[in-house]
């Protein structure tokens, strides 16, 4: 069972503010869905490689040209939102450390 | 209904002269007029763009000779999942986040469609983000069952399947994640082809899940779905998932009955119709085989793991700084998607869930592998039970998650799945019955369900409206 | 008092020198263009968008592993990183977890002291953000033209135990990526990008501390030596007072010479990386690393013991920081050798004239040491010291001489000009040659 720290670390990690009825509901809502996944517990997958994606493909790579056509234009890679000078307007970061 | 159900119909009638493309155009649009405003299969219709589209082809119908070799798809209506970017055309994936969202650019599927020749008539509702089974989770309102405006139409690409069940469109695209095409297909009497994961560009669809993703597509018959397949699939230089198979054709001739699909939580009329097709089968000449996917049983708990992973990261850019809402824009359903997932991902849980699930997904895909050895093709219900009420399972995500548990595991697996009309309930819904084969062979499934609709009618049954 | 010895780490990002970014076909070259003027759908992060690999940009981060002595993995592939920034457009940048191109690798300083490479790995660079004021509002400004330019991070071991290694390291690393060509290295373009992980111990103390101080944003080499020492002396000072040392992230301040501590966002350090499921996984077959291998160029160390043999220690130094002028020696120097023109001479017109930079190409050059080396004639007691030698070997052709049979003459001028390996004037030689036989 999720408790509300949970919820609300996840919350943070996923970038979302949510409002106390949501958490409640939330807690509720995973923790059944979480429990659901004990079947998985019980099996075993020791020798198994894990599955990511299914194709088989690899080293699929292309040459190293520029491709102008992709390119958007400045006024429709912004469009509809806030710039200034070309480059895109956010409020002020306070703390210039999260890389 | 007032118009041709098949490309071919529409096509001859366009060699006669019985009708135009404007003119085709006219009547669809009518048709969306007339019964959206009680369905609500879509968000935007465009219909200023279709007209345009129409006269410029009916110039090169006149003008170019080899106009239907060159054009496969001329003139034909489509309906596009609000999940594929169409350039200049608002594209919302049914959320609230995107109500004003115009993309710069379009999706691969879209672009082959429209230099094929359809018309786009308008962007489809769909669950936001296509998180849903039933259709009922747009912010821009509940789609509803053509064969029954109580009931749902099955999600998450609720009004691609409705378009075409109610001739607004005669074929769509939609997304399939985890049965989001196939499972709308069944509840709403058309066919709906999931293709195999890396055949149909996914460049231009707003992500939901990226490994398992599949574009794919609704018609009312089978060599329609092949027909559109032919203009959808191959690589093209911007997904890297993808692969340019051959394609080539293998007759069938033994088709597996999976136990674990028919098993106790199965509904009793939906057992019924998807045998009645198993006897069609051995009518023609296929042979039936009981065969075994023991680990089906953990498919929803791997599939609930990876998808909502896949979607946390995938929904991470929606912050409204460069376009779109904020993130508290998002709905109930994705908010829950995101957390799980960013629960299954998070420092201290990844490997008891992610990446146990990603192990299990070995353990189901061996399975599937196995199977094959033993059989070409293998024929399983769409859905556990009929389409339900509308609010009936809204407060219970787990019921709802359940609702998955026939169609998952293709997509888990990345082998291609083709929903088949079968017929009806008692009460007069739709079932539908669905044909798995191995990656890149849909040319099998094609093959059987062709030759099931051969046998068969209840593809050419429309609702009354 | 106790005497504290640091312990560092080093993380270097250097940006790839691609034509194109590392999943798309935008311009990788950002320095000083129009904000957001190189971007498309998938640098931009745009709904629907979807990465595809640079196959330079890989060729590029295996060389580097090469070069370094790593490990190349059989077996790679990317990964999502997470975490919500402005400059980070999917709000996860590709980058690579658990199985990196390039693991283990070495390199060993000037005084034999050796540094252990833990991995090299591929990445993609973020948008940058510039501080702003407007309307009188603080405000962040993105340009997105860095977003998706391939980036390779080296991690080390914590191995330097003074500021002065990891200087000499962080230098010949910077060296390295442009032997190899892979990048332009420039710390001040922000195309080389350095954190140190810094703790201290006491002097002979071995095992590692339990504490890190992750120092950030240095900008150049000087910074790095002013910010790693005033972090040691910082960290000294509370060990010795029997405090301990925070692990956090810390910044310097130039100005006070001193680190400050910048915000912890220890919660948020929850990266959840998961496998790329955009991108397919890589094979690197032995065959194809054989390739790449064999297409390196010389290497700043080799290359510095082959000339360590010919040049002087000074020059070497000189020549051997900028690979370009390293080619143009080598060039230039094998010319020379059929003009008996030595190395050394080359060098020390490059070194003290720069005379590589007034001519373009080797060719030019050694051209203008001919002529320089015509003007400087031979002196007149070496002259005369040629002349009596060849005099006293070749008395026949005097005697002839002296019996009238001038035309000798031509013939023992050839001669001296031979013993003066033709840096006699000729007319000077003619004449002081004529005077000696009138003898």
């Amino acid at each position: 069972m999720l408790s509300n720290t949970d919820i609300l670390h996840l919350a943070a990690l996923a970038n979302l503010d949510l409002t106390s009825a949501e958490i409640e509901k939330l807690k509720g809502d995973l923790s059944i869905v979480i429990e659901h996944f004990a079947d998985l517990k019980n099996l075993n997958t020791d020798n198994l490689m894990p599955t990511s994606q299914t194709t088989g493909l690899i080293n699929v790579t292309r040459q190293d040209e520029v491709n102008p056509d992709s390119i958007l234009p400045v006024s429709s890679a912004t469009s509809g939102t806030d710039t200034h000078n070309d480059y895109f307007v956010v409020s002020a970061l306070l703390d210039k450390d999260a890389i | 209904m007032d118009i041709p159900l098949t490309i071919d119909e529409l096509h001859k009638g366009f060699k006669n002269k019985t009708h135009s493309i404007s003119g085709v155009i006219e009547q669809y649009l009518s048709r969306i007029e007339a019964f959206d405003k009680n369905l609500n299969a879509f968000v935007t219709v465009t219909h200023d763009y279709a007209r345009e589209r129409a006269k410029k082809l009916e110039t090169i119908l006149a003008d170019n000779p080899n106009a239907f070799e060159e054009f496969p798809l001329l003139g034909v209506t489509m309906a596009v999942k609000d999940m594929y970017l169409t350039r200049g055309v608002r594209t919302t994936a049914g959320s609230k986040v995107l109500e004003s969202f115009i993309p710069e650019y379009s999706s691969t599927a879209f672009e082959r469609l429209e230099a094929a020749g359809a018309i786009l008539v308008g962007k489809a509702n769909c669950d936001a983000w296509a998180h849903g089974s039933s259709g009922e989770n747009s912010d821009f309102g509940a789609t509803h069952n053509p064969w029954n405006l109580d009931y749902v139409p099955g999600g998450s690409s609720s009004g691609s399947a409705v378009a075409v069940s109610s001739g607004m469109s005669m074929f769509s695209m939609g997304t399939d994640t985890g049965g989001s095409i196939r499972l709308p297909a069944s509840f709403c009497n058309v066919v709906g082809l999931k293709p195999t994961y890396g055949a149909v560009s996914r460049y231009g669809v707003i992500a939901m899940a990226s490994s398992l993703d599949s574009m794919g597509h609704f018609t009312r018959s089978v060599k329609d779905s092949e027909k559109i397949f032919k203009v959808t699939r191959g690589t093209d230089g911007h997904d890297g998932t993808l692969r340019n198979a051959d394609y080539a054709h293998k007759n069938v001739k033994k088709i597996g009955l999976p136990r674990e699909y028919f098993s106790d939580g199965l509904s009793e009329e939906v057992r019924e119709k998807t045998m009645a097709a198993v006897d069609v089968y051995k009518k023609a000449g296929y042979e039936i085989v009981d065969v075994s996917i023991p680990s089906t049983k953990y498919a929803i708990s791997i599939y609930y793991i990876v998808m909502p992973a896949e979607v946390s990261s995938n929904l991470g850019r929606y912050d409204g700084i460069r376009y779109g809402n904020k993130r508290d824009s998002f709905g109930a359903e994705a908010k829950r998607r995101i957390m799980l997932g960013t629960h299954v991902l998070s420092s201290g849980y990844y490997d008891a869930y992610y990446n146990k699930a990603m192990k299990a997904r070995t353990l189901l895909r061996n399975d599937f592998d196995k199977v094959f050895t033993e059989v070409d093709a293998l024929i399983a219900p769409a859905s556990p039970t009929l389409p339900f009420k509308l609010g009936e399972k809204m407060d219970n995500p787990l019921e709802m998650y359940l609702a998955d548990i026939f169609t998952v595991s293709a997509n888990l697996v990345g082998i291609p799945g083709i929903s088949i009309p079968a017929g009806f309930s008692d009460s007069g819904l739709p079932i539908g019955f669905q044909l798995f084969a191995p990656r890149f062979m849909e040319s099998s499934l094609f093959e059987l369900g062709n030759s099931y609709q051969s046998m068969t009618d209840f593809h050419l049954k429309t609702p009354s409206l | 008092m106790t005497s504290y010895k640091p312990v560092i780490g080093l993380e270097v990002h250097v940006e790839l020198s691609t034509n194109s970014k590392m999943f798309c076909g935008c311009p990788a070259d950002h320095f000083g263009k129009k904000p957001n003027t190189q971007v498309c759908p998938v640098c931009l992060g745009l709904p629907g968008a979807l990465p595809f690999t640079n196959h330079k940009a890989i060729e590029s981060c295996i060389k580097f592993g090469l070069a370094l002595g790593s490990r190349i993995a059989s077996f790679s592939k990317f990964d999502r990183k997470h975490y919500f920034y402005p400059d980070l457009p999917k709000a996860y940048q590709i980058s690579q977890y658990d199985l990196p191109l390039c693991e283990g690798g070495s390199w060993t300083s000037s005084a034999g002291k050796l540094v252990r490479i833990r991995r090299i790995h591929q990445e993609e660079d973020t948008g940058k953000l510039v501080h702003a004021e407007i309307d009188g509002k603080k405000v962040s400004l993105v340009d997105f033209n860095r977003s998706g330019v391939p980036l390779v991070e080296l991690v080390t071991e914590p191995d330097f135990d003074s500021v002065e290694l990891a200087d000499e390291f962080l230098r010949e690393i910077q060296m390295l990526v442009r032997y190899l060509g892979i990048s332009g290295a420039d710390m001040e373009k922000g195309s080389m990008r350095l954190e140190a992980n810094i703790s201290v111990r006491p002097e002979g103390a071995t095992e590692l501390p339990d504490y890190k101080v992750e120092l950030k944003n240095i900008n150049s080499f000087r910074f790095l030596q002013k910010a790693v020492a005033a972090e040691i002396a910082r960290q000294s000072e509370i060990l010795e007072k029997g405090e301990k040392v925070k692990q956090e992230t810390r910044g310097y301040d130039e100005e006070r010479d001193r680190t400050f501590s910048q915000r912890s966002k220890e919660e948020a350090k929850d990266y959840r990386y998961f496998p790329e499921p955009d991108i397919p996984p890589l094979e690197l077959a032995e065959t194809q690393i054989k390739q790449i291998r064999s297409s390196l160029p010389e290497l700043p160390g080799a290359k510095r013991t082959r000339l360590m043999q010919i040049l002087p220690a000074n020059y070497v130094d000189v020549l051997i920081a900028d690979p370009g002028r390293c080619e143009y020696f080598d060039k230039a120097a094998s010319l020379a050798s059929q003009h008996n023109i030595s190395p050394k001479e080359i060098a020390g017109v490059m070194v003290n004239q720069n005379l590589d930079r007034e001519f373009p190409e080797p060719v030019g050059l050694i051209k203008k040491l001919l002529e320089l080396q015509n003007v400087d004639y031979a002196s007149a007691s070496e002259i005369e010291l040629a002349i009596r030698k060849v005099v006293a070997e070749n008395q026949k052709a005097v005697t002839d001489y002296k019996s009238g049979k001038t035309q000798v003459l031509g013939f023992l001028v050839g001669q001296v000009q031979k013993e003066l390996k033709g840096r006699g004037e000729t007319k000077f030689v003619v004449s002081q040659l004529m005077q000696e036989l009138q003898h």
